[in-house]
Formats: structure tokens, sequence, C-alpha cells
């Protein structure tokens, strides 16, 4: 399938199962079924399932999922599948989780598991190998993000055997790819928040004009763009270089969660601004957007983090060689 | 409602990459030969010499068809050799403004006789051009200029003034945009593109010192000045869709974003192998906005490449690229204070060039403000 085509089709998928009712209702608790069952049989689960090569179809659909603020574990469980099947392991059915464990250090270390207290089951990522627990053999204490969506703290594992990942899959590499997921997320969120923002500007009217014909409002909205098309080609472009396994690849996921990362504040702050007060409501859909835009950038590691990765590969590069890691295929 | 922009992913095609290693190659030797010294704001460094060795090498007017001097290569190709060579700081100014526009405009809209003139010198880097648009009431606001032309015999005869004229006293023509018909009716319509000989009787061509105290632009003043009809370019009263229908050529390129560039360099050296915390998550993020700033362009010259004309997608560039330049000399005086590193002559130099050219790369080209409004535009705003 055509990433336009794909695209376009999630676009509608999303839309028809994600409203604002669904969205509050995520938020108390409530699991999105009609939503997870049609991404089940849409396939969107297992776009990831043979490795990073998937990597385009999973970004395209996320953006799509991320401009809809589609309140389920989507690219935990693409994650947890691919996962398991480079541990030669059944994925169980329904929806999955994941956390990170770097080497050696205890349970209690690993970041929240998102949407860990609905999961079927747990992928554990530790060094290279993997942990697969079921529900019933972890213990959690529920947390959220400013979202609203669950991250649940991990306080223990019963019984789950390690295995070895095939193909130098390792907690660094799932940090990585689970980065590019979330900016394309992200890359959604703020599409739709420029959307909602231009649909603002042009219905609303104060000294008997629509807000949007101000030069000040119109300045900040192509801010605002230029923020939001910046985190869209970061994402897009990462997004191949992962799947055609580039030599840019490790450089191209930092740039693009820094990016995103970056953008993703500058958006919901313009976005806010435009909106004026009523922005400002629970009622209001905005927040839906800005609210993950804020939590998602600190997630699977926020702009400091990869900064000072990509610091590193730079100040290892030096003088000489920085235009050459910029512009690797 | 959709997202009202697009920027299709694109990969650099293999020629591309083989001939990027040419360049670089070229690029060492140059250096290695003491020929300049790396300097980036492209507008400023300037070597009539390096032009005519570029020029040999077939790297100038690249895509132009064989017959007129060019190599029949790709815009994408071109797109290459231009990042090269404004990444290394190579003084690429004395046939930048023919390569980028005048030449492509002469393809589009010139005659045969103005092709057969002037493209195979510029090949060479031979003959250098200058923008004549600016005028001293008219900056932004371009519609409004006022030097006008008259016909006279065999041609037309032009008064007014240009101003801002880049290197206009080392160019040896300009393509002028200049009034033909009357003001009120429609300003847009009206206005013709000429090509002027900067020696011709009557042109005046004053210095203007920049605030460095160098001399780059200048004053033109024209006082009766004839110019054959055979230096028409295009249509008479079309300058205007001529002048605007090239403009994601001029507003997408890598110089959008690499006029800092030997700043971030000499940071990077002074930061070292092993930098301090705070400064290598900085490197970090600025090597981010390059590489996506990159990624952004090239997606313009893809579609450029295709045909396509995606001016809002330009608009987009430029903009930020100019925010991404402009930081980063504001970012390296803070962090080159707690490097490891050893201070360099080299690092202070660019450093202090790039403050002081800085102001100009928000305006040239079209300013930061008249940008975001094309922006609004797109948007639906507007
Ligand atoms: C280094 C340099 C080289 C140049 N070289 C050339 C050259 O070779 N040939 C040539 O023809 N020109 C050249 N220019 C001129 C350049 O194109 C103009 O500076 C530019 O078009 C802006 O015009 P202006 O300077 O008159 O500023 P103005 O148009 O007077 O603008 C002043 C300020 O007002 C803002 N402003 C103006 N109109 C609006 C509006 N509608 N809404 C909001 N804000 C607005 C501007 O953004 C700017 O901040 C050069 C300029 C520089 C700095």
């Amino acid at each position: 399938m055509s990433d336009t085509i794909l695209y376009d089709s999630a676009m509608r998928l999303f839309g028809d199962h994600v409203s604002p009712r669904i969205l509050a209702a995520a938020e108390t608790g409530s699991w999105a079924g009609p939503l997870w069952d049609a991404v089940t049989e849409a396939g969107y689960l297992d776009v990831l399932v043979e490795g990073p090569g998937g990597m385009v179809e999973a970004t395209t659909i996320l953006r799509a999922a991320g401009h809809h603020a589609a309140p389920i574990p989507l690219p935990e469980t693409m994650l947890a599948r691919w996962l398991c099947a480079a541990a030669g392991v059944e994925a169980p059915a329904g929806s999955l989780t994941i956390a990170l464990l770097n080497p050696g250090d205890p349970i209690g270390r690993a970041g929240p598991a998102p949407w860990g207290r609905t999961a079927i089951a747990l992928a554990v990522v530790a060094g290279s190998t993997l942990c697969l627990a079921g529900r019933d053999q972890v213990r959690f204490e529920p947390g959220r993000n400013l979202a609203g969506e669950p991250r649940d703290r991990l306080l223990g594992i019963v019984s789950a055997p390690p295995v070895p990942l095939s193909g130098a899959v390792s907690a660094e590499t799932v940090r990585g790819i689970g980065a590019l997921m979330r900016s394309a997320q992200m890359a959604g969120a703020m599409e739709a928040a420029l959307e909602l923002s231009t649909r603002y500007a042009n219905d609303r009217v104060q000294f008997g004009r629509a807000i949007g014909k101000f030069q000040a409002i119109q300045q900040q909205m192509a801010l605002l763009a230029e923020e939001a098309a910046a985190a869209l080609v970061a994402v897009e472009s990462a997004a191949r270089s992962v799947a055609g396994a580039r030599p840019s690849a490790e450089l191209a996921v930092a740039a693009a969660k820094i990016r995103t990362g970056e953008a993703a504040g500058s958006v919901a702050e313009i976005a806010h601004q435009v909106h004026g007060a009523i922005g400002f409501t629970a009622e209001h859909s905005l927040h839906h957007l800005t609210r993950r835009l804020w939590s998602w950038r600190d997630e699977f590691g926020d702009e400091a983090y990869w900064a000072a990765a990509l610091g590193r590969r730079v100040a290892a590069a030096g003088p000489e060689g920085l235009w050459n890691l910029i512009t690797r295929p | 409602m959709s997202t009202p922009f697009r920027f299709d992913p694109i990969e650099l095609p293999a020629e591309c990459e083989a001939l990027r290693q040419e360049v670089r190659a070229f690029i060492a030797d140059e250096l290695g030969a003491g020929r300049w010294v790396p300097n980036s704001d492209f507008g400023s460094h300037r070597a009539a010499d390096f032009s005519r060795r570029l020029g040999a090498r077939g790297w100038i007017g690249m895509t132009w068809p064989k017959r007129y001097g060019g190599a029949e290569r790709s815009f994408l190709e071109r797109y290459t050799v231009t990042e090269e060579l404004l990444a290394a700081g190579a003084p690429v100014g004395c046939h930048w403004i023919a390569d980028r526009q005048s030449g492509p405009l002469l393809l589009r809209y010139g005659s045969d006789a103005q092709r057969e003139q002037f493209l195979p010198g510029i090949t060479r880097g031979e003959i250098f051009f200058a923008i004549g648009m600016s005028e001293p009431d008219s900056g932004s606001d371009l519609a409004s200029i006022r030097t006008r032309a008259t016909p006279a015999c065999g041609g037309y005869e032009v008064t007014g003034a240009k101003v801002w004229t880049s290197y206009a006293h080392e160019s040896h023509y300009a393509i002028t945009l200049v009034r033909t018909g009357p003001a009120e009716a429609d300003r847009h319509r009206g206005l013709t593109q000429l090509i002027l000989d900067l020696t011709a009787p009557g042109v005046t061509i004053r210095p203007i010192h920049n605030l460095a105290g160098e001399h780059d632009f200048n004053e033109i003043v024209l006082d009766r000045v004839f110019v054959p009809s055979g230096m028409l370019v295009g249509q008479e009263g079309e300058g205007w869709r001529q002048v605007t229908s090239e403009l994601a050529f001029e507003r997408s390129g890598p110089e959008r974003f690499l006029s800092s560039h030997q700043v971030l360099c000499g940071l990077v050296g002074r930061a070292g192998a092993n930098p301090e915390p705070a400064q290598g998550e900085a490197l970090g993020r600025m090597a981010a906005r390059l590489w996506t700033l990159r990624q952004m362009s090239l997606s313009v010259a893809g579609m450029l490449q295709a045909g396509e004309s995606p001016n809002l997608e330009a608009a987009l560039v430029k903009d930020l690229g100019g925010a991404y330049e402009r930081g980063i000399p504001e970012r390296a005086r803070e962090l080159a204070r707690r490097s490891r590193g050893a201070a360099t002559d080299r690092f202070e130099a660019a450093l202090a060039e790039a403050i002081l050219h800085a102001p100009s790369w928000t305006l040239r080209g079209g300013t930061r403000e008249i940008l975001r409004g094309i922006i609004a535009r797109g948007l639906g705003l507007r």
C-alpha cells in the first residue's frame, strides 16, 4: 500500500472511532474497545512484526493516530509484537505494553509501562533479552501522564524467564524505535493543532473581523506551521532511514525526537494563545492534543537525553567530520 | 481540511553521492593549496578565479542544456554541489546570482540570442550578474517601484534609482525590474525585466558600506540609460509574474541555513572530543535542527526537480533556516566561554563575522515578516 493511501485510510479509521466523548471516557479508565478492534482488524498491530523495516508504515499509522489523540497502546503493542517475534515467543492476542531496563538495573528502575494495567502482557527488555510476563505476573503502581494516559510504574515481576533477542535488538534500539513512534504521534498531533487553530482563527471574530486577519495572529500561526512542518519532515525522513537500515538511522532517530520535542512545546503554546480562554477549558478538545504533546515529548527519552547522545556523535565527528555526519545517506 | 503543506520524501540518487565525493576532493585540493579560507556567508565571499575553476569543472549552470555550456545534470546534482561548496565555506559569490537566478530566468523567458550571448560565459565563470529590484522607496513592497523605462528608438530609456544592489560594482549585468506601464491601474501589471549593462553610459554605481565596513551593496543611479530592445527579458509587462514564478528556487536552497556553518564547525572544534554536558547537549540540539532543515530543503529540491512549485514549503524553509542560522552565533558565544578545547583565531573570526552579518540573513530574499505573511496566506488566513 502506498503511504498516502495508508495514511488516508488510517485517518478515516481513527476519525470514525475517536471522538471527544471517547477521549473523555478513556481518561476515566474506560477501554476504547471498538477503536481497538478496528485497529486490530486493519492489521496495524503487526506492521512492525518483521522489524524496523516496517517503520514507514508504522509512523504513517501513528501520525494519523496522533492526529486524533487515539487513546490506545498502539505503538506499545506494535513494539511488543516485534520483540516477541525477535525472541521467537508467540505474542498473546490483545493489547501489550513494554518496559525498558538498563543492564543490571532492578525492575523498579524501569520507566513506567504505558497502559500497563490494561495490557494482556508486558514485554520487558533488559539488555538484549526479553521477559514476557502476563498481567497477573506483574505488580504495578498506577500512574498517569499529563494527558491522563496510564503510565504505570513496575513494582515487581514473578517467574518470567529471560529469552535472548535476535538481530542485535537491545533496550537502546527499542528506545530509539519508541522515540520515533512518539515523534510520529507528536507530528500528527501538531498537524491537528495547526488545523484547529487555523479554523478557530478564521471563525473567531473580535474588533469586527476574524482574528486571523490580524497580523500578530498570522505571524504566530506561521511559526506554528513551521514547527509542525519541521516535525513532520524529521519523522518521515527518520522513518525512511530506519526502515532502510541506512547509516544515518541512529542520528536520524535522535534528531527527530529532539526536533519534534522542541516543536511540541512551541506548537502547544501558540495553539493555546490563538484559542484564548475557550482553549483552556476541559470542554474544548484542544487539550487532548496539547496535553499529549507535553507528555509524549518526555517519553522514550526527552530532548535533553537525545541531544546528549547526538552531541556525543557530533563531538566525536569533530569539526572536519560534522558535515559528513549530517549528510550521510 | 488537511495539512496545507506537503514535503515529499526524497532520497538522493547514487550519482549525487558519487558527485559529492568529487566535490569534496576538489575542495580538499583547493584548501590544500591554500587558495582560500573558509567563510560562511555566501553572499560576501567571492573570488573570480575560483568561479572560473568551478566553471571548468562544469559546476556552474550544471542543469542547463549543453549547447549553452551547461552539463544537463539534474537539479539534485546541482543541489549536492551547492551544499558541499557552502558547507566548506567556498567563495561562490561571483557566479552565485547568475547560476541560481539570472541564468535560469534567461533559460525560461529569455530569447535565443540572449541565451547564446550570456549563458556560456556564465557557465565558464566569466560573466557575473547582480539583481536590481529594490529602490529607496520600495523594499518589501516591490511592486511600488518607480524606475521607469520609456520607449526609445530601438529599445528603452531607463531613469530611476536602485539600491542595495549587491556587488553591482563587480558584476557585468543586472537583471533590473522597471516600470513600463502606468502604476495606477494594477500595480503588478506594467512591470518589466531588462538586462542592464552595468557599464552603459548613464549608469552610476556608488558604494554603500555595510555595518561591518565592507563594500558589498551599492546604489545605482540610472540617468536616461539606453537599453536595446534585445535586452528585454520575456514579455513587456510580465515582469512581476516572471519574478515571482522562480521564488521557490531562491528560498529553499542550502544557502538559507548554512550562513553560520563555519561558526558551528568552530564551536564543535572548541568543544573538543569530550564536551562538557551542557555544551554537548547544545551541539546535539543544533545538529538536530541542521539535519531537519536539510531534509526539508532536500524535499523541496526534489519537488522542484519534479516540476512542482512548492512556494509555501520554500517560505517555511527560508524562515526556519533564517531563525536557525541567526541563532547559531548567539548560542556559540555563550557556549564557547565554557569550552574545553583551545581558542582558535578561526572560530573567533567566524563568530565575529556571523554576528555582524546576521541581521541581513532575515532581510535579504524576503524579510521574515513578509515570509510569515506568505505562510499565513498559504494557511488560508489572508
Ligand atoms: C545584505 C543585503 C543584500 C541585498 N541585496 C540586494 C540585491 O542585490 N538586490 C536587490 O534588489 N535588493 C537587495 N537587498 C534588499 C532586500 O531585498 C530588502 O532589504 C528587502 O526586500 C526588505 O526591504 P527594506 O530593506 O526596504 O525593508 P522594508 O520593506 O522597509 O521593511 C522594514 C521592516 O518592516 C517590515 N515590513 C515591511 N512590510 C511589511 C508588511 N506588509 N507587514 C509586516 N511587516 C512589514 C519588514 O519585514 C522589515 O522588518 C539586499 C538586502 C540586504 C540586507
